[in-house]
């Protein structure tokens, strides 16, 4: 059984269709790339996995049960499964600390001093000890997108969504935060990664998936895909992203 | 700061001299002075001041009404005060109802709707006539029969319309990431509010909650319409005896006196939030 089965996903915004008969099949412990032009419908897969956006056919599963099944508790889905983004996204009138523990306390119920613990036991694996009592605003792109990758991490989820989440980084930052998901990958962490970072991608995918005008054109490792990659417009796209000088 | 002088640029190790130092403050001080001195002149040299000057600015007229006056006015700040509360709350609540998402919550969002539009519509003084003279009237069992209650009422249920826009505002301006961030760690609708959205709201819009608080301290004097002997009642009565506007002169003072802290109060809120902002995008 996959981790996450999604088949003949389709999604349109008004008319225009975005998603088009999608499927991809997510082991555990793979990790899973997502490249392709904006506008591709990468980040629009990427959050109907977990429920941020709804979809209008098919069906997404997580260890075999559809997302929208009863026996899922909504919480329980959001437990399961955590999403970083590309702007961070953290409450920006909440130290980090509250940032990372709103969710065990109010949504799981966890006690203050539990989720405490494990958010400090967190943000020094992750080289921020200091900062618990900061601001999100004190901190650098590179620290703030640290403090949400815990953020995701500390409900302890079994798949993480990543959402082009160097995108908004300065170069020399996004060392830093691509070092802390190889270092996921390393324990086994599922994931599905949105990605411009070719050579990232190259480094820490199972399987690169690229994505064209809403449907998913060639799927394979990534030596194959980036060394002799089968279709013309995959071709084409790695085409302008050497000339670009990103791979 | 009403005298602003332009600071002159310090050059190392030079002492800033005396005329670079003050003379723009004394340009400034003194060219007003004299602004309002020919004004003053020009006024004072009319035929009709002396007339005018009776009329309104009686010192004596002034001087005899103002402890009734004050303490019409003691009504206003606590009818202002006490509105003020039950306003921050009920619109709070009414832009919440507006923002709530889902089937079920429709009766409240259609509610909401209907409320801001009937009561951003109607003017406050007709409010006031209609709840302050028309439910007294009604002599309901249970309810106060008392004016001043309902004319308050009346007060609170049309700022509320303004204020809950306001709110509503403020909700809409938090970025949509924060909300996805909410929804994605699980928070409930009502948690992704109280949590996310309402404390980034609320500080998004108290400096123009400041200004309608500002508003609503002059016009409580509607009340007046009611019979109720606040200030502009207070003023009114002596104005009818005597014939000298003088009384009126007094209450506009002790308006001032109040309004005019409360709205330099606000400019600086305001100023500190323009700063709070800009550096967050820089």
């Amino acid at each position: 059984m996959h981790k996450i089965e999604i088949e003949h996903l389709t999604k349109y915004f008004g008319d225009k269709l975005v998603l088009d008969d999608v499927s991809l099949k997510v082991a555990e412990h793979e990790v899973v790339c997502l490249i392709g032009a904006s506008g591709s419908g990468k980040s629009t897969l990427l959050r109907c996995i977990n429920d941020l956006i709804s979809f209008d056919e098919g069906s997404i599963k997580l260890d075999g049960v559809s997302i929208y099944d009863k026996t899922f508790k909504t919480n329980e889905l959001y437990k399961r499964i955590g999403i970083v983004f590309q702007s961070y996204n953290l409450f920006s009138h909440m130290t980090v600390l509250d940032n990372i523990t709103l969710a065990p306390r109010h949504v799981h119920k966890i006690s203050r001093a539990e989720s405490e613990a494990y958010a400090c036991e967190l943000l020094s694996l992750f080289e921020l000890e200091g900062f618990s009592k900061s601001y999100p605003e004190q901190l650098s792109g590179g620290q703030q997108q640290r403090v949400a990758i815990i953020r995701a991490m500390v409900n302890r989820p079994d798949v993480l969504l990543l959402d082009e989440i160097t995108a908004a980084l300065d170069p020399e930052l996004i060392g830093g935060v691509l070092a802390v998901i190889k270092g996921l990958r390393k324990q086994g962490m599922t994931m599905v990664i949105v990605t411009h970072e070719m050579g990232f991608a190259r480094d820490v995918a199972d399987r690169v998936c690229f994505l064209d005008n809403g449907q998913i054109l060639e799927e394979a490792p990534p030596k194959t895909l980036f060394s002799n990659p089968a279709n013309p417009r995959t071709k084409q796209f790695l085409q302008r992203i050497i000339e670009a000088g990103r791979l | 700061m009403i005298f602003k002088r332009s600071v002159p640029s310090r050059k190392a190790g030079r002492k800033i001299k005396f005329r670079d130092r003050y003379l723009p403050t004394i340009i400034s001080v003194s060219s007003v002075l004299a602004f309002f001195w020919l004004i003053r002149s020009v006024v004072v040299r009319a035929e009709q001041w002396p007339r005018i000057k009776a009329q309104f600015f009686d010192l004596d007229t002034i001087i005899f009404v103002f402890p009734k006056v004050l303490h019409g006015f003691g009504i206003n700040m606590s009818v202002w005060s006490v509105s003020l509360v039950v306003i921050a709350i009920w619109a709070l609540l009414l832009a919440i109802f507006r923002s709530l998402q889902g089937p079920w919550f429709a009766p409240l969002r259609v509610f909401s709707i209907i409320y801001i539009d009937l009561l951003r519509g109607l003017p406050a003084l007709l409010l006031v006539l209609l709840f302050g003279f028309g439910i007294p009237a009604l002599q309901i069992p249970g309810l106060p029969n008392n004016s001043l209650f309902w004319g308050a009422v009346a007060m609170v249920a049309s700022y509320s319309a303004y204020a809950a826009e306001v709110y509503r505002s403020g909700i809409e301006a938090v970025h949509d990431g924060q909300r996805a961030a909410a929804k994605a760690l699980g928070l409930s609708q009502i948690q992704t509010l109280r949590f996310a959205i309402l404390p980034q709201a609320i500080r998004n819009v108290v400096p123009s909650l400041l200004n309608l608080t500002v508003a609503l301290q002059k016009d409580v004097a509607l009340l007046s319409v009611l019979g109720i002997r606040d200030a502009v009642r207070e003023a009114q009565i002596h104005t009818a005896r005597t014939f000298n506007y003088s009384s009126l002169i007094a209450a506009a003072l002790l308006f001032l006196v109040a309004t005019i802290p409360l709205a330099r109060f606000t400019d600086y809120i305001t100023k500190k939030d323009q700063e709070r902002r800009l550096q967050k995008t820089t």
